[in-house]
Parts: structure tokens; sequence; C-alpha cells
């Protein structure tokens, strides 16, 4: 500790700094929560929302059972389908997004390999598209008539001599699961398309830099050694690459965990809630249905599981996070 | 194998670069089509049902898109102009409040030790664990029941404006802005800040002079983000807004594609995607140089 710091121990000044934005997020943003967790154990309604209204009454753990049980009366819900399909939506995203990025990172770090300024520019285009207009575009490219997906397969499908007609695909509608033995919607390989499309860029990029972080002469030694470019592959750039990318992987299975755009405004969770998402149930129980105290207590189910989530990357992250000690 | 210490350092064969080459170009095609593809259908008019094929530039290509975009580009009586004013102060007036907040709660939370230090960090951290979503319900429901009167904007509910959806905003921005200043202010080195101690600077004096404006970059760029996820936020202003004349961008475009409309209007819709996207593209990669340009170093001579 400085001196600097001991002075200032007995003094009021941090509080004098911390306090406007202390004081702002107490309105804001704690007490709406503590606000949320009371109001999960009522039956808030739209009965409750005008003036003058009668308080909502207490039910206890009704909510929680409820939504545990899958007994909310709305259409196409079940817990245990949204739970699973969002875990597997951010694990199956997240690895793919990892390996494409880390052999397009080896791609652009080639020394044969020329422009690689231009293409590292252009190819983190898909990241300055806000959100809400990637999903629009790729619904778009989706669709049945309309899409260019549809119309690139039937020019692809021409050399063949398949009928055009073929490839009039509802990518986000059809009902019928395209694999027989996977229970996974189409709309789900659609999204996964383009959760690809918009995120290996970042991965790359941070693969890159972790890349040029390596040593040249450990590639040279380890030829010295006799190993051949798999083993030097697996032991030198793997092992450089783990401590920058396991963090990552683990921001990007969170964000694809909870990635609200691509669910509700791409797919809209279809067919039949399928591809929902539980950040866009949790919107739609109380934007669409009007069920604020419903829609409090799955915000707490859904706290508790991103408390566990980011528990269980912690001690990942800490038992990966040093290179040195092997 | 005796030569080859020199073999990976060798230029590669001319098939492995034209090979390389190909697939960079390859990853290229696949990252540029659908932005190629927009641009497109944005040219196309507006009473195309099913474009006639894959052209860059399609048959009877038109402004019309954008003409009617800048005009009225959904049902309601609202112009590009209007809805962009409204989302420019949405995002402008969370960010300006939420950075301004940030860098002063961030400043004793990196430097100072104080009760309760720890306790305010382990909040803001399990606040930055909630999706926006999360906090939907009560702020709905608790903005929903305040009537304000003031002066020049009279009496209204303030979950229906734009206010209310401000301080929903705020909500989730302060906190991340909070953490991201206090990460940067952490990698500033403190020597210029103990000196001027010693030489019995007040701690005001100590940030006003020194850390603010080494903290410009970071505020620049947590002032950027926090910007840009206001221009496209979506849950609270779709959630609380009911007058057309409120109306934001994200608003303007989701009702254009309707959760469940049948018949989009894809040129409309396009060509409102490009100018949506465009000014905080623009303003990023103009502003990328001067961001990373103004780092800390350099301020501490050796």
């Amino acid at each position: 500790m400085s001196i600097f710091a001991r002075v200032n121990r007995r003094s009021l000044t941090p509080y004098m700094f911390i306090a406007p934005a202390m004081i702002v997020m107490a309105i804001v943003t704690i007490y709406p929560l503590i606000f949320q967790f009371w109001m999960s154990f009522t039956n808030y309604g739209l009965a409750n929302l005008r003036q003058g209204a009668p308080a909502p009454d207490w039910v206890g753990l009704e909510n929680y059972v409820k939504i545990l049980t899958s007994e909310l009366s709305i259409p196409n819900y079940s817990f245990l389908r949204l739970f699973l399909y969002n875990i597997f939506w951010a694990l199956s995203n997240v690895t793919i997004h990892i390996i494409l990025g880390v052999a397009i990172a080896l791609l652009l770090n080639h020394p044969g390999l020329k422009l690689k300024r231009l293409y590292r520019a252009l190819y983190v285009l898909p990241v300055l598209i806000p959100p809400i207009v990637v999903a629009t575009t790729w619904r778009n490219l989706f669709n049945q008539d309309s899409g260019a997906i549809n119309m690139l397969l039937a020019l692809v499908g021409q050399v063949f001599r398949i009928p055009p007609e073929t490839f009039s695909i509802d990518w986000l509608r059809q009902v019928e699961d395209p694999i027989s033995f996977i229970p996974l919607p189409l709309s789900y390989y659609a999204m996964l398309v383009a959760n690809i499309w918009l995120g290996w860029p970042l991965n790359a990029v941070v693969a890159t830099g972790a890349l040029q972080a390596i040593p040249k002469d450990l590639y040279e030694a380890a030829e010295i050694d006799g190993a051949g470019k798999w083993a030097s592959f697996k032991t030198i750039t793997l092992t450089y690459l783990r401590p920058a990318m396991v963090p990552f992987a683990i921001y990007g299975f969170v964000v694809t965990f909870n990635l609200f755009s691509l669910a509700y405004f791409m797919s809209s969770g279809g067919p039949f809630g399928r591809t929902e998402l539980l950040v866009t149930q949790a919107y739609r129980l109380v934007n669409e249905r009007q069920l604020y105290a419903v829609g409090a207590a799955f915000a707490v189910v859904l706290f508790v599981i991103l408390l566990t989530i980011s528990l269980i990357t912690n001690r990942i992250s800490k038992a990966t996070a040093r290179y040195d000690d092997f | 194998m005796t030569t080859s210490k020199r073999r990976s350092f060798r230029e590669p064969s001319l098939l492995t670069k034209i090979l390389l080459q190909l697939a960079a170009i390859g990853i290229l095609i696949t990252v540029l089509f659908p932005i190629i593809w927009v641009f497109s259908v944005s040219l196309s008019p507006l009473n195309l049902i099913r474009p006639d094929g894959l052209n860059l530039i399609p048959k009877d290509a038109t402004f019309e898109a954008y003409l009617q975009v800048i005009d009225r580009p959904t049902g309601n009586p609202v112009s590009f102009l209007e809805l962009a004013f409204n989302s420019m102060k949405i995002a402008g007036g969370t960010a300006l409040a939420s950075v301004s907040l940030g860098v002063l709660a961030a400043y004793p939370l990196s430097r100072l030790a104080f009760r309760g230090r720890t306790f305010i960090m382990l909040v803001i951290l399990g606040v930055l664990m909630l999706p926006a979503v999360a906090t939907l319900a009560p702020l709905f429901v608790t903005l929903n029941g305040i009537k304000l009167n003031l002066p020049i904007l009279g009496a209204f509910n303030l979950r229906n404006s734009q206010l209310g959806v401000g301080i929903a905003i705020v909500s989730g921005s302060l906190p991340f802005a909070i953490w991201n200043l206090k990460g940067y202010l952490d990698t500033i080195p403190r020597e210029l800040e103990e000196a001027a101690a010693v030489d019995g600077a007040s701690q005001v004096r100590i940030f006003r002079s020194i850390v603010l404006p080494l903290a410009l970059p970071a505020i620049a760029v947590t002032g950027f983000l926090g910007f840009i996820s206001g221009w496209t936020e979506f849950y609270y202003s779709w959630m609380f807004l009911t007058q057309p004349r409120d109306f934001t961008l994200a608003m303007a475009l989701s009702a254009m594609t309707g959760t469940y409309a049948s018949a989009i209007p894809w040129p409309l819709v396009s060509a409102f995607s490009i100018m949506l996207t465009l000014p905080p593209a623009i303003v990023y990669l103009l502003s990328q140089r001067f961001i990373t340009g103004g780092l800390a170093v350099g301020s501490v001579k050796g």
C-alpha cells in the first residue's frame, strides 16, 4: 500500500465520488430487483396494474412450481425442453465458433497468405451490424419464397439436374425434423448458420492475437527435436491458444446462451416454440402474456441458472488459466 | 530430415499460396454475401414479390425503397428522421448519464481504500450477470405507477415515455460503465497521481486534472458502446412506449417485419436496415484510430 491509499482511509472523499452512481443504482437497479423478488411470490397481473387497483395476493411458491413443472397455461411451454435446448444451443454454437475461429486465425497467420490486413478488416464486418438487423437479414435470406438461400441451392441444384422446385424449403417454419433421429427443428440449423456467420470473426481476432504472441523459436526447437507438424501444433500452438481462448469461450457461451435477437426476430421461437430461449420466453411472459408475477419468478429462475453457470465456468477458467505450469 | 531446420521458414510453394488465397477469398464471400444481398434487395422496386435471381443490381433497380423509408417507413405517420431523433435522444442520454456517473464511481473503486468497497464490487458484478430482459417486469410495473407533471413536458406516465425507457436502460448500462471504466483505470500507472498527492493536490483536483484526461479513451469507448446499445435498444422501448411519436428505429424495424407477418416488404426492410446500421458503423470506423491512439502510453517518463 502506498502512502496515497493510507492517507485517505478515513476520508469521506471516496463516498462523495461514488454516491451519485450508488443512489441512482439503488433506485433503478437494486430496488427493481428486490421488488421483482417480492413480485415473484404474488399473482401480480394486468388487474393490479392500473392506479388504485387492489394489491396482488401472496401465492407463495406457486409461480415457481408452475414454471418448473411446465404447468403454465401458455402454448408450447416446457421448462425442461427450453432449458436443455438453451444449453445445447449455446454449446453447439460456441464449439463451432472456436474451431472455425482458430482455423481461420491459422490461415490469417500463415506466411504464404497475401493481403492479410484486408482480410482481417473485412472479416469483422458482421460484428459492426446491430443484432436486430443481423436477425432480420437472416430471416430474409432463409425466407421460403424470396430468400437467397433457396435460390442459391436451386442454382447449385441445376448443375446436378435437380428441379428448382425441390428448394422451396420453409427453413424457419418447417415442422418435421430434417434428421429423424435428432430432435431439432430445421430452424435450429438455419439459426446455427446465422450465428456462425456472426460468431466466428471475434474468435478469430482473439486467436490471431494469441498466435502472434507465440515465440517463433519454439517451433524451430520442436523441429530440431524431430517433432512433426501435428505434434508441434498440439504441444505449442494449442498450449498457447488455451489461456486466451478459454475465457473467451466462456464469455461466448454466456452471450450465446442469452442471445435474444435470433430467437426473437429470426425464428420467433418457432416452430411451436422449439427454438425459444429462456430470455425470449421471459420476454414473452411479460410483454405478450402480461403475466408480470410469473415473468418475475422466471427471471429469478434465470438468475439462478446464470449464477450456477458462472460458478462452474469460474472453476473451469481457474483450472486452465495458466500455460506456464506444464 | 537433416536439413529440416530451415524448412518451416522457406518460402511456401506456389500451390500452397494459391490454395491459401482461394480459402481466404471463399471465406470472404460467405462474410460479404448477406451484406451484399441486403444492398441488392434494398434497390429492388417496392412492389417486388420475389427477386428474379441472385443479381448484384436487381432488374429495374430504384431508390424508391430509400425514399419511402425517409418519408414514412411504417404505417404510422412518423418519418425516418423522427425515429432516428428518438433513438438518438435515448442513446445519447443514457450513454452520457452512465458514463458520467460511471467514471465518478470507477475512480474510488480503482484507487481509494474505503469501507464497503468489496461489497459494492460484488453487487455490481452480480447485476452485470443479468440479461436486460431480467428486470423487465419490475421496471414496467414500477414506472407504470409513476405519474409525472413536469414544466415543459406536461403530465405523463413515466412508463409510457422516453424518459422511462432511458431510466430502464441506465439500470443495466450504469453497472457496465462502472465496471468497464474501473477496469481501465486499474491499468493506468499511479505514479502521476502519487506525485500530485505528495505535492498536496486534493482528491478532486487529482481526479479532474490527471485521472479524467488519462481515462478519456476509455470514456470514449464506454460511451460509444452505451450509445450503440441505446441506438438499437428494443426490449424496454417495445414494451413501454405506445405513442407513435415516441417510437424508435428498432421498434419500427420490428414492426415492419411483424412477428408473424407473412407479406414482409423486404426492399423497405432492407433499406431501413442499411440506414439504421450505417451511422454507428461509420462513427466506429472513423473513431477507431483515435480511440486506440489516445492510450495512456508515455505519460510516465522513466
